[in-house]
């Protein structure tokens, strides 16, 4: 019954439909899913591309920040945001390893990336320009990608889930750091509130795209809900994040860029909530496809890091080689 | 084909008193990088205070596929349980 769904493709033979219904039981039970337990191809491909893209960006999105670190107005703040940095790198390496366990390698990923055949965030491909963006995608950012990771913590495939718990737990300061940022710009000179309100207009709409696609266009969603890969829409995310972030923006004394942005009491099953302006879906499918202002820049900062680092990870492997053989010899002599 | 540096296991134990748990794992070409890797990766909130590290390609598993075989006997071995035996009302401490 699920064959037809596997990425477009009809089922290979061996997944016959006993298969495919069982291991659907199982995910319908809230069984978690190990990475030697049977499961179907297109389960498996669709982790991989999730959680390798999913790794890719907090590797990438160390670069806007990264770019900030010693420029940090105090010392306060700079060891905050090395720390987070630190963080997204750490984050990063859970998931890269959550990804192995389906059977892609990590140089596999990694070349992926850096050939341009796998995606990131399209939040990554944005400037830096000011000390206050710093705020906003600690506050904005960080707040879009936890309220896309909390689900993620009770995905049907253990690894992932476990990695995401770790990351959930972490995350939570970079939200906060982010907002004590731009709360320290608002309550200071009109310079640094322009300068808070600039960063919020620049930020807003792509930390609104980070939801992805709206449900009406979005390729995988179905799939990865009846496997329970994902647990919520990506236009219920969006509301949920635009619901909360609208209050703490009104607290900070700045202006959401969105003329369209209105109250309605009837959402949420008659709670209220935010309805939103259009959002430019062709800018995000230009800069998810790499065509960013900054998505040429990334790529080639990964690569050099790539590149630079060969040298090392090659020693690395040769002292390896060399201690073992020495101790192999040390104990022939012993022995 | 970039070669690969080994895959690593990593265990910490929270605290003394209690048994090492998997936590993830990384790559690093011998054991005392693994360590360093991770002591940064793992620990870098107060996790634990002990890191084991074990090469993956090292540990032997058993394979789901045969989990009827390996477990389903303890399953209907309800004999092995206090709760198998009846004793009457009024005896205690047992």
């Amino acid at each position: 019954m699920y064959s037809q769904a596997l990425d477009g493709k009809v089922a290979v033979k061996s997944e016959s439909m006993d298969f495919l219904e069982e291991f659907q039981k199982r995910i319908d039970a809230e069984e978690k899913i190990e990475p030697m337990d049977a499961m179907p191809a297109g389960y498996r491909k669709t982790l991989v591309r999730q959680i390798s893209q999913h790794a890719h960006s907090e590797i990438v999105g160390m670069l806007p920040e990264g770019n900030w670190i010693t420029r940090a107005p105090s010392l306060r703040r700079k060891i905050a945001l090395l720390a987070k940095v630190q963080d997204e790198c750490g984050h990063g390496l859970y998931l890269y390893a959550a990804a192995e366990t389906l059977g892609v390698s990590r140089e596999e990923m990694t070349e992926d990336l850096l050939e341009g055949r796998a995606k990131y965030s399209s939040i990554f491909n944005y400037p830096t320009l000011s000390w206050a963006d710093i705020g906003a995608i600690g506050w904005l950012v960080d707040s879009a990608a936890i309220m896309n990771q909390i689900p993620l913590c009770r995905c049907s495939y253990g690894p992932y889930a476990r990695a995401m718990v770790r990351i959930c737990k972490e995350e939570s300061f970079h939200q906060r750091q982010g907002f004590e940022i731009m709360l320290a710009l608002c309550r200071g000179t009109d310079r640094q509130r322009e300068m808070a309100q600039d960063a919020l207009n620049r930020w807003w709409w792509p930390s609104l795209m980070m939801f992805g696609p709206p449900d009406s266009e979005s390729r995988h969603s179905d799939q990865s809900m009846t496997w329970k890969i994902k647990r919520f829409s990506n236009d219920s995310l969006r509301r949920k994040f635009i619901d909360a972030t609208v209050k703490q923006a009104e607290f900070l004394g700045l202006d959401v860029p969105d003329p369209d942005l209105k109250w309605d009491p009837d959402l949420n099953g008659g709670e209220g909530g935010f309805r939103h302006g259009a959002i430019d879906w062709e800018e995000f499918r230009r800069v998810i496809s790499g065509f960013g202002p900054m998505a040429k820049e990334r790529l080639a900062a990964r690569r050099k890091a790539w590149e630079d680092g060969a040298w090392v990870r090659e020693a690395a492997r040769a002292h390896a080689a060399k201690t073992r053989s020495a101790n192999r010899r040390d104990s022939a002599v012993s022995s | 084909m970039t070669e690969s540096t080994p895959l690593w296991e990593v265990f910490i134990r929270p605290r003394n008193g209690l048994a090492h748990k998997h936590v993830g794992s990384l790559h690093a070409a011998d054991a005392e990088m693994a360590l360093q890797a991770a002591r940064n990766a793992y620990t870098r909130r107060g996790e634990g205070n002990s890191i084991w590290v074990v090469a993956s390609a090292d540990i032997a598993s058993t394979d789901p596929d045969r989990n009827a075989e390996d477990f389903e006997p303890a399953l209907s071995k309800v004999y092995r349980h206090p709760t198998f035996y009846n004793i009457p009302d009024g005896v205690e401490n047992l």
